[in-house]
Order: C-alpha cells, then sequence, then structure tokens
C-alpha cells in the first residue's frame, strides 16, 4: 500500500513536471517577444527602440540562451518562485494566489452542484415507469453537453438579471452574485457526469445482482438507489478529475461573462496583455490540481470498491488512473 | 521455394478467418445503399445530418441564403425583432443577424476544421508510432499524452495563443493541439487491437512490408473509432472556436464569427434578446448535430 501511494505521488509529480516544461516551451520558445509587447505599451511594436528593448531583455533575463532560462525558472518554480508578471510587476504565485479565493468559492459551488444534478438527471433517466419520460429526461445529458458556457451564462443573465431582476448581473458582492455563475459553471460538469453514471447505470441494471435484489421483493426505490447507484457511481467517480480540470477552464469564461474577479479572468488579462510568466503560474496550478485530484480519487477508489486490489499491471503503467487499479473480480 | 512453401499455405491458412473476423464488408455501393437506410430509419439522426449539410452550404455559398450585407447595415433598421424581413433581426448598426451568422459559417467552420485537422494528424501521428513502434516510444508518447491531459484543454489552448498571438489561425492550432491527447489515445488503442489480428499477421507472413501492412490493413480497419472520434471533436472544437472567438481571441470585429456575434449582443442582453440567442442556438444546433453522428459512427463501428 505505502509502495503504491509513493508511486502514485511519484508519477503525479513527474506529470507536473512535464507539465510546466510543456508549458514552459510554448510560451518562451513560440514566436513572440514578451520585451517588444512591454515597451510598446500597447502601441505598434515596430516603434520600440531597439536599445530600450535591449534593455528589457536584459531586465528579464530573456536574452539569455532558453534552456539556462529553463533551468532558471525551474529552480525558481521549486522554491514556489514563478517570476515577476511583465505587466504589473508583481510576482505572479502573489497575483494567483488573490485571484484563487473567489475562484474556489465558484468552482466548488459548481462542483457541488454538478455532483447533485448530475446525479439526479441520470437516476431520473432510469428510474420511471413510463418509457416516454425516461426517453425525455435521457435527452437532457447530451443537450448540456453541446451549451456553450458562454451562451448559458448569457441567457440566465437574459432572463433572470434583467427580464426578472433577481440576481445581479455582475460583481462579487455577497452569496447571491454567486448563483447564475454557479449553474452556468455547473451545467457542462453535471451533464459529463450524468452521460457517464447513466450509461453505468443502464450496464449495472442489467446485472444478475439486481436481478436477485428485484426477486427478493426490493422495491423500485431500493433496488436503484440502494443496488444499482451505489456500484454505478464507482466508474463515474473516476471522471472527478476531468470534471474538476474542466471546472478550472470553465471559469474562464463564466467569470468573464459575469465580470467577476477570480482566476479565470487573471488567465484572460495575463493572455492579453501576453503576460507569460502568470500564464505560466496558472497552467501549473491547474495541473497541480488535476493531479491532486487524480491521486485521491485513485488512492479513494479501492475502498469504495473492494474487487479492486492496489496494484500495478505489468505494461499498464501508463494507463489514466482509474484503469491502473485492477478489477480481481469484475 | 522452400520459404515459399512454407509461407504460402500459412498465409492462406490465416487470412481464412479474416472475412470471417469481420463480416458484411459488402462492396461499396452497397454499403452506401445500406448507410442511407441506416439514416432515413432514424430522424434524429436525419435532422443532424440536414443541419450539418446545411450549415457546409452556408459556408459554402452563403450568397444563395441571404442577400442582406453581413458588414454593412442600414441605420434606420437598427435593432430590430426578428421579422419576415429579417429573420434573426438586426444589430447595432442595422445589420441583419441572419446574414451575419450565414456568412460567419465559413469563418467559424474553416477555424474549427482546421482544428480538427490539426489534433487528427498530429494525434494519428503520434498514436500510430506508439501503437507500432511500441516500447520506449510508447511509453513517451504514453508520458505526453498524460501531460496534455493533465492541463484543461483550454488553458492550454490559452498558452499557446499567449505565445502565438490573436488570429484565427492561430485559434484553430491552439484548440487543435488541446485535441492531440484523445486522437493520440484512440489511435493507439486502435493500432494495438488491429495489429494483433489474424489478417494482419497472415498479411505479414506472406512477406507484405510494415508500411504497407500500415497502409493496407492497418489505418483502413482502425478508421472507424477516429471517424467517430473526428465527429466528436468537431462538436468540441466548434464549441471551443466559439469561446475563444468570444473571448476576442478570432478574427478582430466586425467579421462574424459566430463567438463574437454571441459576444457582440452582450451590450444588448436587456433589450435585444435575438443578438445572442440566436447564434447562440446555432452554435448548439451544430454541436448537437455533431454529437449525434459522432454516435451513430460509433454504433456501426460497434455492430461491425
Amino acid at each position: 500500500m505505502t509502495r503504491y501511494v509513493l508511486r502514485r505521488a511519484g508519477q503525479g509529480l513527474f506529470v507536473l513536471w512535464a507539465a510546466f516544461t510543456v508549458a514552459f516551451f510554448v510560451l518562451y520558445l513560440l514566436p513572440s517577444d514578451p520585451a517588444a509587447l512591454v515597451a510598446s505599451g500597447g502601441g505598434e511594436v515596430s516603434q520600440v527602440d531597439p536599445a530600450q528593448l535591449a534593455a528589457l531583455r536584459a531586465e528579464y533575463g530573456l536574452d539569455r540562451p532558453i534552456l539556462v532560462q529553463y533551468g532558471d525558472a525551474l529552480l525558481g518554480v521549486l522554491t514556489g518562485d514563478f517570476g515577476d508578471s511583465y505587466v504589473s510587476g508583481a510576482p505572479a504565485t502573489t497575483l494567483v494566489a488573490q485571484a484563487l479565493p473567489e475562484t474556489l468559492k465558484l468552482t466548488g459551488a459548481a462542483l457541488a452542484v454538478a455532483v447533485a444534478g448530475g446525479t439526479a438527471v441520470a437516476v431520473a433517466s432510469v428510474f420511471p415507469r413510463a418509457r416516454f419520460l425516461r426517453q425525455a429526461l435521457a435527452v437532457l445529458p447530451p443537450l448540456g453537453v453541446a451549451l456553450p458556457t458562454f451562451f448559458v451564462g448569457l441567457v440566465l443573465l437574459q432572463w433572470f438579471s434583467f427580464r426578472v431582476p433577481v440576481f445581479p448581473a455582475i460583481g462579487n458582492e455577497g452569496a447571491i452574485s454567486l448563483v447564475l455563475p454557479t449553474i452556468t459553471l455547473a451545467v457542462p460538469a453535471g451533464a459529463q457526469l450524468a452521460q457517464v453514471l447513466s450509461r453505468s447505470l443502464r450496464g449495472t441494471l442489467g446485472e444478475p445482482y439486481v436481478e436477485t435484489a428485484w426477486a427478493k421483493g426490493a422495491s423500485r426505490t431500493r433496488v436503484h438507489l440502494a443496488h444499482a447507484l451505489r456500484n454505478a457511481a464507482i466508474p463515474a467517480f473516476t471522471v472527478l478529475g476531468v470534471m474538476v480540470g474542466g471546472l478550472l477552464g470553465g471559469a474562464v469564461v463564466t467569470e468573464t461573462v459575469f465580470s467577476r474577479v477570480g482566476l479565470g479572468r487573471l488567465t484572460v488579462q495575463s493572455v492579453n496583455q501576453q503576460d507569460a510568466p502568470v500564464v505560466l503560474a496558472i497552467v501549473a496550478f491547474s495541473a497541480l490540481v488535476f493531479v491532486v485530484v487524480t491521486l485521491v480519487v485513485d488512492l479513494v477508489y479501492p475502498l469504495l470498491d473492494p474487487r479492486i486490489e492496489l496494484r500495478t499491471p505489468r505494461g499498464a503503467s501508463r494507463r489514466a488512473a482509474p484503469q491502473r487499479a485492477t478489477a480481481v473480480n469484475a | 521455394m522452400t520459404l515459399q512453401t512454407l509461407t504460402r499455405p500459412a498465409a492462406a491458412d490465416a487470412s481464412a478467418p479474416g472475412p470471417a473476423a469481420t463480416p458484411a464488408r459488402a462492396d461499396g455501393a452497397g454499403r452506401t445503399l445500406r448507410g442511407a437506410r441506416h439514416v432515413l430509419r432514424r430522424p434524429g439522426l436525419l435532422v443532424a445530418v440536414a443541419v450539418l449539410l446545411l450549415v457546409a452550404a452556408w459556408a459554402v455559398a452563403p450568397q444563395a441564403f441571404t442577400a442582406q450585407d453581413p458588414l454593412g447595415g442600414v441605420p434606420a433598421d437598427r435593432l430590430q425583432a426578428p421579422s419576415g424581413a429579417h429573420w434573426f433581426g438586426t444589430d447595432h448598426l442595422g445589420r441583419d443577424v441572419y446574414a451575419r451568422v450565414v456568412h460567419g459559417a465559413s469563418l467559424t467552420l474553416r477555424t474549427t476544421a482546421l482544428a480538427v485537422a490539426v489534433g487528427l494528424v498530429l494525434g494519428s501521428l503520434l498514436g500510430l508510432l506508439a501503437g507500432f513502434l511500441r516500447g520506449w516510444v510508447d511509453d513517451v508518447i504514453g508520458r505526453l499524452v498524460d501531460v496534455l491531459l493533465a492541463i484543461p484543454s483550454i488553458l492550454l489552448s490559452l498558452a499557446i495563443i499567449t505565445a502565438l498571438g490573436f488570429g484565427p489561425v492561430k485559434v484553430a492550432v491552439a484548440v487543435g493541439i488541446g485535441s492531440v491527447a484523445t486522437f493520440a489515445r484512440v489511435m493507439r488503442a486502435e493500432v494495438l487491437r488491429v495489429s494483433t489480428s489474424v489478417y494482419v499477421e497472415a498479411a505479414r507472413a506472406s512477406g507484405l512490408r510494415w508500411p504497407a501492412v500500415l497502409g493496407r490493413h492497418v489505418l483502413p480497419n482502425s478508421s472507424g473509432p477516429v471517424l467517430a472520434l473526428v465527429a466528436l471533436d468537431f462538436g468540441t472544437a466548434v464549441l471551443a472556436v466559439s469561446a475563444l472567438s468570444f473571448l476576442g481571441y478570432g478574427t478582430p470585429p466586425p467579421a462574424p464569427e459566430w463567438g463574437a456575434l454571441v459576444s457582440g449582443g452582450r451590450d444588448y442582453l436587456a433589450t435585444a434578446w435575438w443578438l445572442t440567442t440566436l447564434p447562440g442556438l446555432v452554435i448548439v444546433a451544430v454541436v448537437l448535430a455533431a454529437n449525434r453522428v459522432s454516435r451513430a459512427l460509433e454504433k456501426t463501428g460497434e455492430d461491425q
């Protein structure tokens, strides 16, 4: 068990390092010149004085060979230093830390709504006796997946801030300002979960042990909720890592639509100003969240399903987390 | 001579189960006919195909669908609700929104198609190499895929845009790289599945070289799931491209890119619902249609 945990933690660290490296080379090797952008101050890049440009490059260390810059950046990251923003001069980590609480509130609330809503829709799409009702409810998850986040946000704003002024249209004040952004962000995540869960439920309901439960005279509710859902939820649990990552990504659009302060808004600002250190810090942070969530899911997984044994089959070490644990008895 | 006598019967033997293992490989015409009947029997799928065809037609010949000018407006007609004259209403400059959606189709779909192509080509190449060469190449590519999956695709796209700058082609590349990992995974799995099959073994045994085996046997037989993924990724890419154009990273205004159209209606949410809702619904329809087609392709693959 300890060996397994250490192994998985090591793999997680590797993914983090590699994600940082990929993001670093994307941001610093591709043809763009942050120094020219900073010097031009949003104006025409061609009008910048070459001497001033060289001074700026030296100041940010951009005149050094790329590998030296990379080594330096990697050493910095190990001490928690992602460099300073090209625009404000503040440390990138400080900017991320300042923006984080609001985004955590939003994504946390959205995750809760998505899990509750997604589960409810998935169960509702298999539970009713009426076939047409099941079919009508089964349409919801694919529909939710197809809705653009910005569109959901704008339509909600239109109806519940302007037509019927219940919720504020913009800003971060109070819990009430959180309602519409939370729903917006929860729709795609919840739909994704509902898709996986309802497929899993349909499979589980055909299993022999469910048949047995029916035969023993268990009620419809009991068969669905106590017997089928418990087993069906296990595969759905594994999409959690992807879901949380998706929520962080979705916050970019959601916070823009609702003009909220947060990590997503910081991302948009930094991309607009080509502020590479801040973008790098945000990407690294999101990879960290993904790795941690995946690791936790991986470790909790066998507790939920005793059939799963914690060991890595030979040659399968590279597959995604959920498959790594072997189903011995499945 | 000895070699031939040795390999010939073996090849014949091994290839015998080939056709049996993949039944219902009819000739081209029969397959098309069956495909058409398959679509006609499913009204949902029929609508999905019709939506995609209509939007493709918008992209190819927008003038055939609207006589209105997408860029020049009539100021007197500003902010009119949808009507017979202006199906989707008009915007704050009096431009016809339907005309803008129709003319925007080519911009949006070209960007999307390029994004899917980038993901398909790079991803399939990686998956093919990994599945075919195995060994350390497989390990390295597998790790790379893991890493790409660890970064939310929109953040990966935004990092690429930070470096490349704004514009439709750059958006397409950014979105395409976001989907490389998925293509690589599916392609690798398919190549592994196909290369262990009896007919590939037979082809190898009868002396066919690897490149030929790849071109004649592995690629055609692994195309099914990849094709379903192309359709699915098309929907995802429409969403990603329009989200990035909504954020302002696509073609600069006044170009009628779909995401930018929705974004343009933001200032008139209280007064002109049609500016955001109608172009938004067009995006939803296209994504739903692509997902429906993808599901149908997946099903046919399973049936075979």
